[in-house]
């Protein structure tokens, strides 16, 4: 029997406010514990909230950017549950009616665009942090002791439709969800430092059906790799235990990233009811026309915007044009070099290959990397002049982001600089001859395409340098006489 | 709509209420007794009426994003049942 | 002089006749002397009260006499739910017995600025649930007419203070006739304004969408001279409202000439104390004297407004009371094994029996498979009572009706039963749940307990409610009563 995925992922991330949800306290990390904390994000008895435009204002970003319909209004409610680390007792969350609904994100998954639904788009506050005691989990510890510095942190939540097939597409929109609310300035996007959280919820179906199976949520993962990771453990759960005549219950499961497993809560789960009820310390919030396109019109060129530009305006392929759109850095890095070498296609593919490769070899961003659209420029420019030859200037472009210095300084450093005098190169031309008769014998006898051969002895003689249309002329100049 | 002793129960532990035993039976005279006489809200036709959360309708109050440094830090400390290293300590977390 | 109002010992300081220390002392001494038999206060605030009156005397010597604040140097009583940074406020409940807030509720901080001498935190009943203060999780308060019997509630240390004399005012805090109903009982005015007027900051609060502050004092002006203080935009409440705010003194008109006035059908029929009544209808009758114009009205969903508010109130109030965990403030039980022990016991211990009672109902109301029918059904129905109110006032100026069914009744009278003790608010409940302001004055006694006529004006149309009021007052005495202790 054949197996289909079906994910949907909850995202929370951290808006980049300066001070926090519902109160002034500052939301920057790594304070003292208790120390970025008032009455209010503590819960005194009689405080009261008031929201934060910014806050807002970030998550209609948010949703403009992901295609959403902003609502005419939305509410905050109050979600109960009791915990130690959520001082009142409640979280304020968007239940009922959210701030925004029905958008979607593209991703790329193995050269196809895929359009995963946004199901809604709504604010929330964050919890403290509770560590525990006498033992590295929850379970076992001897105490624990609440933090509230993190308490009331503006988070958005941003739920998917069951849209996406496997494993690998949820890293995929995980990664481009979170390029997205870099480029738009929302949130740091760092999911190893928290600001972008995710769980997601699994099931698995016969391949046809149009019935979802019994899901599973799961927690906890810290990374991209680790969703991945998690969701492959669990698809792969749910298919064995399904080809088993077995079946799965519907459950919350932990992601142990040490031993890439997933396990369910020991003991019985108690059934949640949150008893959400409209928050009545607060009013609804209502963007009116006005409001959202001030804000629109501040967020400039989406990326979807810009990616079609790109199409339209430098041809090029609609793959490029998401790749490079994907990080605003590169994006913008690749549109600086286009104004000084209107050679878009040429460009784009040293930003995707070369480039983009020793970035990620290493874990860089375009920014932190050493190098200008300037130096890609001329780079591209000296081949063109025949200076280097095109693949001389992958090693100089090496060179020059490992070293940061010029591409000039580099090329002339290791005398790289292509051989284009006739001189010269007729002289090893002629030694490359006396060295090979059999294949001069060959070419002589007709057999004319073995002149590539050729071509490539002399350059392994000269190292790469030796111009190759040159070393050809020259080639064929001496063998035909 | 009469409702259970299992009921009482399950709305106490959803509110975290340790109650006795003679609570527990009074609750579900009591609370029966009360919802008794909520039941006669069934009776109103509110199909076409929208609720009211607030009695005074207002909308988008909101504050600038401005960092308001707290004073009393120490004093909300002060009050904790239990303090260790600057943070609330509490009993062992078992589900 | 304790006996004396506001606006007369305001006329006495500033002359110097008297200074604040005086005044603050006389007060003291009489909490000293009466508060054995009234137990009106959870916490007296001997030596701060005087380290204020001090600084209000010497505020009144330096200051010209046009710029002394109207309340600089006059004792006053703030009921225990509104946070004093430093000074105990145990709502009181067993849960915040030792509870010290780290921060001044947006009143406390206008009574203070506008020189007003603190002298304690009033007793109510625990979290402001209940009729009759007889639910305070500390200790009950008597009402001054007659010690058999409550000062009613929640806010009866408030009115039992003012009625004693042993404040000159009080602040209260009104959920469904919390402020009103112990005005009633103790034979003093007390004041809800409309919802958003006074700022919630610092409140500890029982119902969010229903509560609102107000004054409790010994006659309207000084009601009016508390509003003033009292009321006002507060950034720091999202519900409270940004609209100007007139000066309350200048609503004090005695003429109420064609004054269109609507008195509800339904709070004069059955179920209301016959002598009870018969007051209402003197004070009807003396107010057509006066010409007003009396007109029947009909609220047909009132007959519906205490179920909906024993919905909507404990709802919230179950989410309003989860913070009181033991986790950051006030009781913790001993017994706390592990988390959920500490839970349930510290909760347990903490709270008494009506408080659970509506932590249970109200979570009940909102869980899963209720919602709909209970707490979504009871919000609905808020809106038909809005509407009521909508109709009647595009016809009256203010509406009229007893404050209560009944005088106030005796200790344990209603304990048993608590669905009777929730359908004797029926008079004061629906003004909560539409939001709009409403007075309760003497007008009355029975059986040497007083009654109060309730007035019910537009939403912030405190002005004409005041009007109405002052006018009644002025032209009869019941205000001027003394309870002998
Ligand atoms: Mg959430
Ligand atoms: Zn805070």
């Amino acid at each position: 029997m054949s197996y289909e995925t079906v994910i949907g992922l909850e995202t929370h991330a951290q808006l980049a406010t300066e001070s926090k949800m519902f109160c002034g306290c500052p939301t920057k990390f790594g304070a003292k514990p208790n120390t970025n904390i008032c009455p209010v994000c503590t819960g005194q008895p009689g405080v009261l909230p008031v929201t934060n435009k910014k806050a807002i204002e970030l998550a209609i970003k948010t949703a403009i950017a992901l295609n959403c319909k902003i609502e005419p209004q939305s509410v905050f409610a109050r979600k109960n549950y009791f915990y130690p680390d959520l001082p009142k007792g409640y979280q304020v969350s968007q239940y009922e009616l959210p701030l925004a609904t029905n958008g979607h994100l593209e991703i790329e998954v193995g050269g196809n665009i895929r359009k995963i639904g946004i199901i809604r788009v709504h604010l929330e506050e964050d919890a403290g942090k509770s560590i525990h005691q006498g033992a590295g989990r929850i379970l076992g510890s001897a105490s624990s002791l609440i933090d509230y510095n993190r308490t009331g942190t503006p988070l958005i939540e941003i739920v998917s439709e069951p849209d996406i097939r496997s494993p690998k597409e949820a890293a995929v929109f995980m990664q481009a969800l979170a390029n997205l609310l870099q480029y738009i300035g929302v949130c740091d996007a760092k999911m190893e430092e928290g600001s972008l959280r995710c769980d997601a919820n699994l099931s698995v179906r016969e391949r046809g059906s149009s019935e979802f199976g019994v899901r599973t949520e799961l927690k906890n993962m810290n990374s991209f790799k680790a969703v991945e990771k998690a969701l492959l453990f669990e698809e792969k759960r749910h298919t064995e235990v399904l080809a088993d005549g077995g079946k799965i219950s519907q459950e919350t499961r932990f992601f142990d990233d040490t031993t890439n497993t997933t396990h369910g809560m020991r003991g019985k789960e108690e059934a949640h009811d949150y008893r959400y009820f409209p928050e009545p310390d607060l009013v609804p919030v209502a963007p009116d026309k006005k409001w959202v396109e001030a804000i629109r019109s501040a967020l400039g060129e989406l990326p979807e915007e810009r990616k079609n530009r790109f199409i339209a305006n430098h041809r090029l392929s609609s793959n490029d044009a998401f790749l490079l759109i994907s990080q605003r850095a590169t994006a913008d890095f690749f549109e600086e070099c286009v104004i000084l070498l209107n050679k878009p296609k040429i460009i784009a593919n040293w930003i995707l290959g070369d480039l983009q490769a020793y970035l990620n070899a290493r874990n860089l961003t375009i920014k932190q990397a050493n190098f200008s659209p300037v130096q890609l420029v001329e780079l591209i420019q000296l081949i063109d002049k025949g200076t280097i030859s095109g693949k001389i200037a992958k090693t100089v472009l090496i060179k020059v982001l490992e070293t940061g210095n010029s591409v000039k300084d580099v090329i002339a450093e290791s005398g790289m600089t292509q051989m284009s005098d006739e001189g010269t190169l007729v002289k090893i031309v002629q030694s490359v001859l006396a060295a090979n008769p059999k294949q001069v014998e060959q070419y002589k006898a007709g057999k004319t395409t073995i002149i590539a051969f050729l071509v490539g002895q002399v350059m392994k003689e000269t190292k790469g340098r030796a111009n190759p249309g040159l070393a050809n002329k020259i080639l064929k100049q001496e063998l035909d006489t | 709509m009469a409702i259970t002793k299992k009921d009482v129960e399950h709305v106490a532990k959803l509110a975290r209420l340790g109650l006795s035993e003679e609570e527990i039976e009074l609750f579900t005279r009591q609370l029966s007794a009360i919802l008794d006489f909520a039941g006669s809200l069934q009776k109103l036709d509110t199909k076409n009426i929208l609720p009211t959360s607030h009695a005074i309708p207002m909308k988008n109050v909101l504050r600038e994003d401005k960092v308001v440094t707290c004073q009393n830090t120490e004093d909300i400390l002060a009050n904790a049942p239990a303090e260790e290293d600057h943070m609330f300590r509490v009993p062992r977390i078992i589900e | 002089m304790n006996k004396k109002t506001a606006h007369e010992l305001n006329n006495l300081l500033v002359n110097k006749k008297i200074s604040s220390v005086e005044l603050t002392k006389a007060v003291l001494d009489r909490i000293d002397k009466t508060e054995g038999k009234v137990q009106a206060y959870v916490t007296v605030t001997r030596e701060d009260a005087l380290k204020q009156a001090k600084a209000a005397d010497s505020r009144i010597s330096e200051l010209p006499d046009t710029r002394i604040p109207l309340l600089t140097g006059i004792p006053i009583a703030i009921k225990d739910n509104m946070c004093t940074k430093g000074v105990l406020t145990t709502c009181s409940s067993k849960i915040l017995a030792n509870y010290i807030p780290p921060y001044n509720a947006t009143v406390v901080e206008k009574i203070k600025a506008a020189g007003a001498v603190i002298v304690g935190k009033a007793n109510m009943d625990e979290f402001a649930m209940g009729s009759s203060t007889e639910n305070s999780g500390l200790h009950p308060t008597y009402n001054p007419w007659d010690l058999e019997r409550v000062p009613g509630g929640s806010s009866g240390g408030s009115a039992a203070a003012v009625a004693a004399n042993e404040c000159i005012l009080a602040t209260g805090s009104d959920t469904g006739g919390s402020i009103r109903q112990p005005a009633s009982f103790c034979g003093v005015v007390g004041f809800k304004p409309t919802y958003g007027r006074v700022s919630r900051y610092g409140l500890i609060a029982f119902a969010s969408s229903l509560d609102q502050i107000g004054p409790l004092t010994k006659d309207v002006t000084d009601t009016a001279i508390l509003m003033n203080v009292l009321v006002g935009y507060d950034p720091k409440d999202s519900t409270s409202v940004n609209q100007p705010v007139p000066d309350y003194q200048k609503a004090l008109i005695d003429n109420v000439k064609n004054l269109k006035i609507g008195y509800i059908k339904e709070l004069l029929g059955q179920g209301i104390d016959q002598e009870v009544k018969a007051s209402i209808e003197q004070a009807m009758k003396k107010l057509e004297e006066l010409g007003a114009k009396l007109i029947e009205v009909s609220m047909p969903s009132f007959e519906h407004a205490v179920a909906t508010y024993y919905l909507i109130a404990p709802a919230e109030a179950s989410s309003n009371l989860a913070r009181y965990d033991g986790v950051k403030f006030g009781h913790r039980s001993k017994e706390a094994k592990d988390l959920l022990t500490m839970y349930y016991n510290t909760r347990r211990e903490g709270f008494g029996a009506e408080v659970k009672r509506r932590i249970m109902l109200g979570t009940y109301a909102l869980s899963a498979g209720y919602y709909d029918a209970y707490y979504l059904k009871a919000l609905k129905v808020r809106t038909l009572i809005k509407q009521d109110f909508d109709r009647a006032f595009m016809k009256y100026d203010v509406l009229l009706s007893p404050t209560a069914p009944s005088i106030a009744f005796k200790f344990g009278e209603k304990t048993a039963d608590p669905l009777a003790m929730y359908i004797s608010d029926i008079a004061t409940i629906p003004i909560n749940l539409a939001g709009l302001p409403a007075i309760s004055l003497p007008c009355g006694f029975s059986k040497k307990a007083p009654i109060g006529l309730q007035i019910i004006g537009r939403a912030f149309d405190e002005e004409t409610v005041l009007r109405a009021a002052f006018t009644y007052e002025q032209n009869t005495d019941w205000h001027k009563q003394i309870p002998e202790l």
